[in-house]
Parts: C-alpha cells; structure tokens; sequence
C-alpha cells in the first residue's frame, strides 16, 4: 500500500505540476486528499506492521500521519483561497508548482514519518527540502530569494551532518558487528552498540534534525522560511515538518534511552531546549512582525517538547501530546494570518489595529488563538504543558523549571501585546474602502481545529492515549 | 599509498585558508576531487564492479569537473571580483586550520577501534571543520558554496571509511552531493546572480526581526 501511495501521490503532483487547468488542478487536489486519507485510515488497520522491510506504522508514525492528515484539508483549502481570490498575479504555472510542491512535502513527510530505517528518513528529509523551497520562493523576489537561499544552505548543511551522524553510527554497528541498519535491529541491539560512536553519532543527528525541529543551534533558517513562504505553506512548515525533525530526534534518542549514554543525550537536549526558549523569549518581547511572531513561538513549543523529552517520566508522554496539540493550533494562526494580511497589507503590528471592527469572526479568532497558543487554560497545550513542568519538578530540575516558566512570561508578554495592539489598538492611516469583505465562514476551520486540541486534550479517546503510550513505549 | 593522497587533501586544506583568488579556490577543488577520485580505487576494494565505477565516475566527472567549471561559469556570467575576502587575515586562518587538524588528531588519539583507519577520520574531521570555518570566514556567497562543497569532501572520505561494509552509505553520499549541489548551485545560484550583481553575504540581510 505505501508504494501505490507514493506512486500515485508522485504522479498526482507531477500531474499539478504540468496542469494548467484550474478545474483540473481541483480535481487533482481533491483526489490527492483522498488518497490521503485512504492511506492514513489504511495505516490505523495495519498498526506495527512492517511493510518493504523500510516502512513500518508504528504508533509514533501513525499518529503524526493523522495529525498530518487533519492539518493537509484546511491547508490546501487556504491555499486555494491564498492564490485564487487575493493574488492577481499569479499564473496558472505559479499555482501549478505550488500545488505541487506542497503535495509532495505532504506526501514525503508522511513516507518519512513511517520510515523504519534511517537512511530512508533521511532521503525523505532531503524531499521535504525541495519541495519547502519552492514553495519558500513563490513570489519569486528579493526577499524570497534571500529567504530561499538561507534556507537552503542551512538544510543542505544539517542533511550533511545528519548523514555524518548515519555514518558514526554505522561505525558504531561495525564494532557491534551488526548490518540491520533499520530501528527495530537499532533497539534490539542498542546494548552492543559502540557507545564512542553513537555519541558522536547522537550529536550529529540531534544537530541536523533541529534545522527541521527549530531548536538552537540551527533553527535560523526555518525563522525566514516561514516569515517568507505564503501563510498556507508556513502553515505546514511549522507543524509537519517540524514533526518531521521529532520523529527524527524521537527515533535515535529511542536507542540511546536504555543505554548509560541516556543522560549524557539529556544533558544535550537540555542544552538545546533551554538556549531555544531563551533565543524565542528575546526576539518574542521586542518583534514588530506578526508572521516572525508566530513562527519565534514554534521554536519555543519545540524547545518544551524536548525538555519534557529530556525530564522523562510523564514529560515524554506530554512531549508526544504537546507536539500533536501544537500541529493542530499553530497552523490556524498562519491561516488566520492571511486575512490579517488581506486587511492591513502589511506584516508589521505598527500597521496594524482595531481588527475586531474589520473582521469579527477572525479578531474573536485571533484573541482565543492567543490563549491557546500561550497554553493558558481552557487552551489544549495547557495541559501539556502543565505535564511538561510537572515532569520537570518530578526530575528535581527545579532551577531549570523557574527559568522555564520566567521566560514564558516573557514570551506571554510579548505575543500578548501584539496581539492585543492588533485587536484593539486604533490603527491610524486605514483606507477603509479598500478592506475586502472577509466572511465568517474562511474561519471555520480554524475554530475546528482549536476545538480539537481542546477536546483531545481534555478528554482524549481511548485510542489516542493508547497511541501516546505505544509511542512512549519505544523510549521507556 | 591511500595514506598519501589523504595527506595532499589535508595539505591542500592549509593551503585553501590562506588562498585569496577565487580561481586558486577551484583549482583546488579540482585537485581534491582528483585525489578523492584515486582514494576510491585504493579503498574500495571489496565493492562490486558497477557500483565502483558508478562511484568513481561520480568523484571525476562530478567533482573534479562538472562543479568546479560551473562555479568558474557562474563567477565569470556574474562578473564576480577575484578577491576572496576573508574576514580575518590569512595567518590567523592557517592558524585555526592548523589547530582544527590537531584538535583532529587527539580527538583520534582517543579512539580505540581497529575496525577504522584513524587516517581516514582525522583527514575527514579536519576537511568538515575546515569547510564550515571557510564558510563562517569568508564574506562572498560563492566562497560558501566552495565551504560546502569541501564539506561534502570530508563527507566522502568518511564514507569510503565504511565504504567495503556498507556500499550503500557511500552511495547516499553521492546522492547527498548531487542533490545538495544541483539544489543549491544550480537552481539558485544562478538566480542570485540575476538580481545582484557581485553577491556577498551583506545583500542578503533584509529579513530582520523588526
């Protein structure tokens, strides 16, 4: 099943790519959910079944493919939206090519979710960077180029060091005398295991991926990617693929877990996490960039999610959870974003103002887009966050814990105030004739989605939780 | 003999921080594709003959020809300056270089693994350290590529190290080259040098926090 839906996802995106018709490009698109969606209920009833030797749904897998499969609808309805009614200048083969580069970043994130070996990740990792540039330089100007270009360079940079940690690691196995290069010989002989080499390994595999995830050290590039990409496109750089860079992490941290070299791959993440939210506190409090905004406050979910990775305990459960509630939240505040845009025409929060009066549907939106996504309750990633600090305290990183939570503050200040200067501020200079009506309805989804993250944080179905636990599994 | 060549590699990387032209940076990309060329033919002795010369046609015509005459193409179309301009001077550079290939060398000192010529891992380390400070050094957007490219190098060397066992990294290798190298010089490179004339990294710092 996962080839004939790589195949026939491929084939849909080159058929987006060449098409020029709109209706086509409808029907193709429509057609590329379902396949979608077949693939992903398909994956539910074959739970850790290993398919091509490569691929295998195991929990962690499958539950990134369904968030994925929840976030691609709205997305790909936002982006119809984004080209069709506000942007005159694009082409039928602008469109084409953005059609088709986010149908194969979807469809190349969802093959790398499922990949049980780790050298088919990574040629998965190096499509998703294709695919996310073009997407990154579809307005095809300066500032695209630049963000293009950055973006770029910095993933060929952590393919390259991911691909020197695969290579640590296939000393580590050479000593070890094992040739099974997948996850499951990876954990089964995680005790025989070099450990001089899986350290250098660890190291150099956590460095590329965080390019992905967004964590310090090489988190820049995904900053401007998603400040230049259109809303839909950023939309799903800062929930899919950063899932993308967990899976990853998630996945080789899983063979260090049960080895002495566990708290070693802590210490590392610590590291990382902590300098994240430090790097997301800073430029939060003073950014006038509402789209920057959004994507500073990605890197910080990230940098919780492998904290609470990193405490254990309950922390890797909440990990798990805080990462599939940001998938569902993050992507509205990119989607709300267009209509901001449509509005001001601007990205800058000095332009901007008195939303409520311009668009009521989207400003009630964006105000409980804010508590959500600053995890105060009633918000989904509050209770996740909440496990995150419990799982904190119970590791005895009390120091850490209060520095946590100061710089959350912060970041809660910042976000509020610019937040709140949109909504109620007046804006001065405001051509009211020019605002084009925005109906309630281009909202819907985002309400949808919010709901969601607090239902399945608050009253999780069973199977979620069995989910959670089964990727749990794999680390404790 | 394979010990030689890895040593000219290592000396052409002294040399590569001090050099100030861009074409000197080519030639001795060239002569690095050169050598990892012969490497290939001394070390992979236990690869099957296709795969072999798939990877040796890779080395020569990839990186001994293809890139270093495009990167000569795009700084002539782009009229480029000469200068490499380096943020630091050039002793410093020999320097650091220098304390990146003894730093290579102790690090080495500490492994205790018979399965792995330490040859291969210092040469390798020291090329992958070097790439990334010629990248953070110099000022010019095509002096990065060339830092990724010798990168990519000491990748290559890495991956012959394992090279008789597992076939299939070095070939993941090679895929890295091509994809990370095509993406990168050809698609954009060329596009760059369509909006700016004589590109460093200063014409690239428009996107900002505020």
């Amino acid at each position: 099943m996962i080839v004939l839906f790589l195949i026939a996802a491929i084939l849909i995106s080159c058929g987006l790519f060449i098409n020029r018709s709109r209706w086509v490009n409808y029907l193709l698109v429509s057609l590329y959910l379902v396949l979608l969606w077949g693939f992903g209920v398909y994956e539910c009833f074959h739970l850790n079944q290993t398919e091509y030797g490569f691929f295998k749904s195991d929990s962690l897998g499958l539950l990134l493919l369904l968030a994925l499969c929840v976030i691609a609808v709205p997305a790909l309805f936002h982006s119809s939206r984004y080209l069709e009614v506000h942007n005159i200048d694009e082409t039928p083969h602008s469109k084409g090519l953005f059609f088709g580069a986010m149908t194969l970043l979807i469809t190349a994130c969802s093959m790398a979710y499922l990949s049980n070996h780790i050298a088919v990740t990574w040629i998965f990792v190096e499509i998703t960077t294709l695919s996310a540039s073009t997407l990154i330089y579809h307005h095809r100007n300066l500032r695209a180029l630049e963000g293009v270009w950055k973006y770029v360079f910095i993933c060929a940079l952590s393919i390259t060091f991911i691909f020197i940690g695969i290579l640590f690691l296939s000393l580590s196995m050479k000593k070890a005398g094992i040739e099974d290069m997948t996850f499951g010989s990876l954990y089964s002989n995680r005790y025989k295991l070099d450990p001089y080499w899986l350290k250098f390994s660890f190291l150099f595999i956590f460095t590329g991926f965080t390019a992905k995830l967004g964590l310090v050290p090489m988190y820049t590039a995904g900053i401007d990617a998603k400040d230049i990409a259109p809303a839909p496109a950023g939309a799903l750089l800062s929930s899919i693929l950063m899932n993308l860079g967990f899976v990853g992490i998630y996945r080789v941290y899983a063979v260090l877990a049960h080895t002495p070299l566990q708290s070693w791959a802590n210490v590392i993440m610590i590291i990382s996490g902590l300098l994240t939210i430090f790097v997301a506190a800073v430029y939060m409090t003073r950014i006038k960039n509402i789209k920057r905004m959004f994507a500073y406050s990605s890197i910080e979910h990230m940098g919780l999610v492998v904290l609470g990775l990193s405490a254990g305990g309950i922390g890797v459960y909440a990990a798990i959870l805080h990462v599939l509630l940001h998938t569902m939240v993050k992507p509205t505040l990119f989607f709300q974003y267009n209509q901001i845009y449509w509005v001001y025409q601007s990205k800058g929060i000095h332009d901007a103002g008195n939303y409520f009066k311009y668009n009521k549907a989207g400003a009630i939106f964006v105000l409980l887009a804010f508590f959500s996504i600053t995890a105060m309750p009633p918000s989904g990633l509050f209770v996740s966050e909440f496990l995150i600090f419990q799982s904190l305290f119970e590791a005895h990183y009390l120091l850490m814990l209060i520095v946590v939570v100061i710089l959350l503050t912060l970041i809660i200040w910042g976000f509020g105030s610019n937040t709140f200067q949109l909504l109620f501020k007046p804006s001065a200079n405001m051509d009211e004739s020019k605002i084009p009506h925005i109906s309630s309805w281009e909202s819907f989804s985002q309400y949808a989605l919010l709901a969601i993250s607090v239902y399945a944080a608050y009253n999780p179905p069973a199977p979620l939780v069995e989910l959670i636990n089964g990727a749990v599994g794999l680390i404790q | 003999m394979t010990d030689v060549l890895l040593i000219i590699l290592t000396i052409s990387l002294l040399y590569m921080s001090i050099v100030n032209r861009l074409t000197t940076y080519l030639r001795i990309l060239v002569l690095q594709g050169l050598i990892l060329f012969g490497t290939t033919f001394l070390t992979l002795t236990e690869v099957n003959m296709v795969n072999l010369l798939l990877i040796m046609l890779e080395t020569l015509v990839f990186k001994a020809i293809a890139v270093p005459w495009f990167m000569n193409y795009i700084i002539r179309k782009n009229h480029i300056t000469r200068e490499a301009e380096p943020y630091l001077p050039n002793f410093l550079s020999l320097l650091i270089v220098t304390l990146i290939i003894v730093f290579a060398i102790i690090l080495a000192s500490f492994i205790q693994d018979k399965n792995l010529d330490k040859t291969f891992f210092v040469v390798a380390f020291s090329t992958i350290f070097t790439g990334l400070y010629l990248i953070v050094s110099r000022k010019k957007i095509i002096t990065h590529v060339m830092g990724y490219i010798v990168i990519e190098n000491g990748v290559f060397v890495l991956s012959l190290a394992v090279g008789n066992e597992m076939p299939m990294l070095v070939n993941l290798g090679i895929m890295l080259d091509i994809f990370a190298t095509v993406l990168i010089l050809g698609i954009f490179f060329n596009k760059i040098g369509d909006v700016i004339v004589d590109p460093d990294v200063d014409l690239l710092s428009n996107l900002k926090d505020n």
